[in-house]
């Protein structure tokens, strides 16, 4: 029955327009991006290297693919969110709006494997969203600029990563990622469960995206103690694959907190989900 | 006495301060087109909703098929077919997409042949592979009846199945109903305000009131079938009306205009009262029995309001 209802969201999600926005908005962005770095890439990457190159010397091309793919990462992962929450938000909440969700519960197939089915299939679409954002950044990327090292401005300074030293950061930094907005599609989904209206959910889990990084980036002492714990802390863990040392003691703990939360927020929707009256 | 499919004792349920439903009572025996009754307000959707477990009851206890509820969820909804009040239906895809969906979480393993033999059978036809955004309310209203059928339940629950049908749908709707009972041995439990409809296929029911069970049993004994409300189309109304009131006292005038007489009597007497009528020269244009339920169920709210 949970296999048949995954099928169901999949043929829904698929059947609804807003499903390609998510797809449609990457390529257009990924688009303007790479084309902005094609036309005036290299003043843009001199702008950035002037600053070392009284102690440093640059050989090979800087604009490459790989350094392309992660500016794009870097532009890109924070607005994501939004574009996994216009579908994941509308889950729940949109069915409940409609009144099928009223049609589907008198069914025999029980409320957690609905919901759970609505999670998987939130997932799967959160996966087709960065495999497709990788497919972007990192192949395009590489056919219009090459391969090359990947040169990154960290907080700890400049870090050259081999070429062949980058794919498998890759694959990890877009894991964790994908890691980062499930949580935003768990949370999507969670609050999607209180609402009857479509909207609502989207525009809550974005307000929470924006609360959560405002008290992450304010310098306050009352914060501290919160901080690392925020989801929204973790969403740029990514990041971390791209550090050498690699750190993977952080690494590690992001990738607890952001399945702590989905957990936490999978639990909260399922026990809410099961109490809640249809009266729709 | 046949089989119990749906027994409901003491069901209540409130919202906020509000008792929607503070303790109904009734059963629904097997192969019963059972008439669920009640004004608006009354409890009876979100009754019908704690039959299908979209509302849980804070009180009472709902066995269908002989097993609780509570423990039997699944395996008692995928014996049963339900349409409340309207059926919403996913707009952007079509109606075989939609009755596919539908089927695939009813525990019963429906052929795409069977989907294609349903939307036939509720007069949908050729209409497969068309969106239901742009379906007629009735349409819509055939495909719920499609979506209930489609995994052929024991027991159909339709909660206002009628709202927003033109006459034709009403009366199709009410032959897709008997015909369910008579040839296929279905137990329908029907919610409508149509009560001329109700009284055509009913043969049970319970009238229910601000959450309580106020009556159940029936409905030829409820409205005991050998009383009328006759109502007579006649010349010279008012001789008429001194007339039977001289010489008929079991019949009870109940109004009377010009050419009108509304009379309660037994089935038994309309012949003889007829007969004597035209004997003393009155002409009698028309006689009519007077749907009773509307009055039973008439009588029956206001003897709640006095009480």
């Amino acid at each position: 029955m949970l296999w048949n209802s995954v099928y169901n969201e999949f043929i829904k999600i698929t059947a609804k327009p807003r499903s390609y926005l998510g797809l449609l908005a990457i390529t257009v962005l990924v688009g303007v991006i790479l084309f902005a770095l094609k036309v005036d890439g290299k003043s843009m990457i001199a702008f950035v290297t002037s600053s070392f190159e009284q102690t440093l010397t640059f050989q090979g091309e800087l604009l490459n693919g790989n350094l392309v793919a992660f500016i794009i990462l870097q532009m890109l992962i924070i607005h994501i969110p939004l574009l996994v929450a216009l579908v994941t938000g509308d889950l729940v909440s949109g069915e409940a709006a409609s009144g099928t969700i009223r049609m589907l519960l008198t069914k025999p197939i029980s409320r957690t494997q609905l919901l759970l089915s609505k999670f998987i299939a939130g997932a799967v679409y959160t996966f087709c969203l960065i495999i497709w954002l990788g497919i972007m950044a990192v192949i395009v990327g590489k056919l219009l600029f090459g391969s090359g090292d990947l040169m990154v401005l960290n907080s700890d300074g400049l870090v050259i990563l081999q070429e062949q030293d980058v794919n498998w950061r890759y694959a990890g930094g877009f894991a964790v990622a994908f890691l980062a907005l499930l949580t935003v599609s768990t949370l999507s989904i969670c609050l999607s469960c209180f609402s009857n209206n479509s909207i609502g959910p989207i525009v809550l889990t974005m307000a929470i995206i924006i609360l959560f990084t405002i008290i992450g980036t304010l310098d306050v002492k009352i914060f501290d103690s919160i901080r690392p714990f925020l989801f929204t802390t973790h969403m740029a863990s990514w990041r971390s694959f791209f550090e050498e040392p690699l750190p993977t003691a952080e690494i590690i703990k992001s990738l607890i907190i952001l399945l702590a939360h989905q957990v936490l927020l999978i639990g909260l929707a399922v026990y809410h989900f099961n109490k809640k009256d249809i009266t729709s | 006495m046949s089989e119990k499919i749906i027994e409901v004792q003491h069901l209540s349920k409130r919202f906020g301060t509000f008792d929607a439903v503070k303790d109904v009572n009734f059963t629904v025996y097997k192969g019963d087109v059972f008439g669920f009754l009640g004004p608006n307000g009354a409890g009876k959707s979100t009754s019908i909703r704690c039959l299908l477990s979209l509302i849980q009851a804070d009180r009472g206890e709902i066995k269908i098929f002989g097993q609780s509820l509570a423990s039997n969820r699944s395996q008692i909804l995928a014996r049963t077919g339900s349409i409340i009040e309207k059926p919403d239906f996913y707009k952007y895809l079509s109606a075989y997409q939609n009755l596919a969906i539908f089927s695939r979480i009813s525990g019963a393993n429906v052929s795409r042949k069977e989907i294609e033999a349903m939307l036939d059978f509720v007069g949908l036809a050729g209409r497969e592979q068309d969106k239901v955004a742009g379906f007629s309310h009735g349409m819509k209203q055939r495909l719920g009846i499609a979506q209930t059928l489609l995994h052929k339940p024991d027991l159909i629950i339709l909660d206002e199945p009628t709202t927003g049908l033109d006459p034709q749908g009403i009366i199709d709707i009410r032959n897709l109903i008997l015909r369910l009972r008579d040839e296929q041995g279905k137990t329908v439990l029907l919610s409508s305000h149509l009560l001329a409809e109700m009284e055509l296929i009913a043969n049970r029911m319970v009238i229910i009131n601000k959450g309580k069970t106020l009556v159940e049993g029936e409905v030829a004994q409820l409205l005991n079938a050998e009383e009328l409300v006759v109502q007579l189309e006649i010349d010279n109304a008012a001789a008429a009306k001194q007339w039977i009131a001289d010489h008929f006292s079991n019949v009870e005038l109940i109004s009377s205009t010009e050419n009108h007489l509304e009379l309660a009597m037994d089935k038994s007497g309309v012949a003889e009262l007829n007969k004597s009528l035209v004997e003393q020269g009155f002409n009698i244009y028309a006689i009519e029995s007077k749907r009773k339920l509307e009055d039973y169920f008439i009588k029956m709210l206001k003897a709640d309001v006095v009480e």
